[in-house]
């Protein structure tokens, strides 16, 4: 019976923060102006990649590099939105809104809530990917065919990464709840950093050893691997060796890792933001 | 009983307004990490683009230029554009509204701090950058790249202090309208490549942006070699046409910020939160 209660509570805190967050994130304009501002900053990231290859790479757009880092770079649109969209949610409920108080005041699962509000910039993300793909197979020669694509290991990277991504951001929201506020957010600052370690944009060798062998320890490398694969049939040479399945292996193990990771970093933060008083900190410096 | 001039008034709000940035912001120590180290990390990610098609040197100069100045860029959408809108969250819009100051000079020492606390995160970029990835710069004329740079600031600013006029109107969409122009700016400018590269229409539409010019004025000084065909216009005409956006932009941030105040005070915007 209270197993059956904590998974409707759960279940509702979920359902309305995800409403809540779709609604915060597209209620400020008329649909269409949603729709052009949705599209238009991914878009224009991929063209800053598409003029910086066709200005300088010897063949151009026919680089043997460009599908895999056009792909990455799609794909990779939805780590800042669910990373910057679950740990923002802190700041903007508590410094902005002034309600993370409430949310903690009121029966409510919070990190169903804070999962909710990553979805509903997972939801915008997806359409901006799926433009930016469209834009590379029909407009810029990625060699992306419909039917050669591997839809058992797009599902599987679909959800392992999901998961993933948003446990990555329950942890950045550890972080969040007791930091002040910043010009950037940490979800922002940290998808900066992921940007240049996970190969998105070049082969991952092409960095120092060092800083390669960080890139090969983060999960997020190994997800964009597996799109890689699933959409182009092509995997790069750093990972030749590494099956399908042991890739899927590497993104599951890491989430349960993570899980474990998130759920003691978010709880140990709760409770020092409880005794310090920090739930309701301004710190709009 | 005589009070200070209004002249004296004003340079102390210029001076008031840009203390916070000045001064007040080196107490926070971990704008050191936000403001230097984050943005160091995407012009590190486009550096290894061109290092893995194997461009000439002077090309990673140009992605650590294009970082520097898209350091100017950023301030100028957050710290002037939107500022009025973070103002008016907080609570301090109402003040500098009923306060017995002019509000250019507000805007004056917004930018002032701005232009301060963006030089020091563009010069580490650069100085970081070049040390780091051996980018080969040889200034042709320092005279003439020391005034397209200052006219580029000038420009920019004005800018700012227009868009902040503009942004009094209004509500959440104001961040929504700085995160918009963050990417299609880097793009149309060519913060990462020749802005030629997109065509004479492209870039010479892009050129009302006062960085647009400014980049592809300084590229050309500091790697004149490899500019070359990529070139848009000579760095002395670009000189000129950023002058007269500077002048334009600051008549109409001054213009624009008389007449935005009043419609905000008239529809009742100046003292609304949570939009």
């Amino acid at each position: 019976m209270a197993m059956e209660r904590r998974r409707g509570v759960t279940w509702r805190s979920f359902r309305t923060a995800t409403w809540l967050g779709w609604q915060i994130e597209s209620n400020w304009a008329d649909p269409f102006v949603f729709a052009i501002y949705s599209l238009v900053k991914p878009l224009s990231g991929a063209l800053i990649l598409v003029f910086m290859y066709a200005v300088i790479a010897k063949d151009g757009l026919g680089s043997p590099l460009f599908p895999g880092v056009f792909v990455g770079n799609a794909l990779f649109i939805y780590v800042p939105a669910v990373l910057a969209g679950i740990s923002w949610t802190i700041m903007d409920d508590r410094e902005h809104y002034g309600m993370l108080k409430y949310v903690y005041a009121a029966p409510v699962n919070v990190l169903a809530y804070l999962i909710g509000r990553g979805v509903a910039k997972a939801l915008v993300a997806t359409v901006a990917v799926v433009l930016t793909l469209l834009l590379g197979t029909l407009a810029l020669g990625v060699p992306i065919r419909f039917a050669a694509i591997d839809w058992p290991l797009v599902a599987a990277a679909l959800v392992l990464g999901s998961a993933m991504l948003a446990l990555f951001g329950i942890l950045l929201g550890a972080v969040t709840m007791v930091t002040a506020r910043h010009n950037y957010g940490v979800g922002e600052a940290v998808a900066g950093g992921l940007y240049l370690l996970c190969g998105v944009v070049f082969p991952l060798d092409t960095l120092p050893p060092w800083l390669a062998a960080v890139g090969r320890a983060l999960p997020i490398t190994y997800w964009l691997e597996a799109f890689r694969r699933a959409l182009l049939g092509q995997s790069a040479a750093s990972f030749a060796g590494l099956s399908d399945v042991a890739l899927v292996g590497i993104i599951a193990g890491s989430s349960v890792v993570l899980a474990a990771l998130a759920t003691v970093c978010f709880r140990l933060a709760e409770r020092r933001a409880r005794a310090k008083g920090l739930l309701d900190m301004q710190t709009m410096y | 009983m005589k009070g200070p001039s209004a002249w004296t008034v004003f340079w102390r709000t210029v001076i008031g307004r840009a203390y916070p940035r000045i001064i007040g912001a080196q107490r926070e120590k971990s704008w050191v990490f936000f403001e230097i180290f984050l943005p160091l990390l995407s012009v590190t990610a486009y550096v290894f683009i061109y290092r893995a098609v194997q461009a000439p040197p002077e090309f990673i100069g140009f992605v650590v230029l294009g970082g520097a100045m898209s350091a100017y860029w950023l301030n100028v959408l957050w710290s002037m554009a939107s500022q009025l809108y973070w103002e008016k969250e907080t609570g301090n819009l109402e003040l500098y509204i009923v306060a017995p100051t002019s509000r250019m000079a507000i805007l004056l020492g917004m930018a002032l701090g701005g232009v301060f606390q963006t030089t020091l995160r563009a010069v580490a970029i650069i100085a970081i950058g070049t040390l780091l990835f051996h980018v080969p710069m040889a200034a042709t004329s320092v005279p003439i790249l020391l005034g397209v740079f200052v006219t580029t600031l000038v420009a920019l600013y004005g800018m700012g202090m227009l868009l902040s006029s503009l942004f009094l109107l209004f509500g959440r969409e104001a961040w929504h309208f700085s995160n918009l122009l963050q990417e299609p700016v880097s793009l149309v400018s060519g913060f990462y490549f020749p802005v030629r590269a997109l065509g004479q229409v492209v870039a010479a539409a892009a050129s009302i942006l006062p960085i647009t010019l400014g980049l592809d004025a300084m590229r050309q000084l500091l790697f004149p070699a490899m500019l070359g065909d990529l070139r848009f216009l000579s760095p002395l005409v670009e000189l000129g046409i950023l002058s007269g956006l500077a002048v334009v932009f600051l008549f109409l941030a001054h213009r624009a910020l008389a007449f935005f105040e009043t419609l905000a005070r008239r529809e009742g915007r100046l003292s609304v939160r949570g939009q």
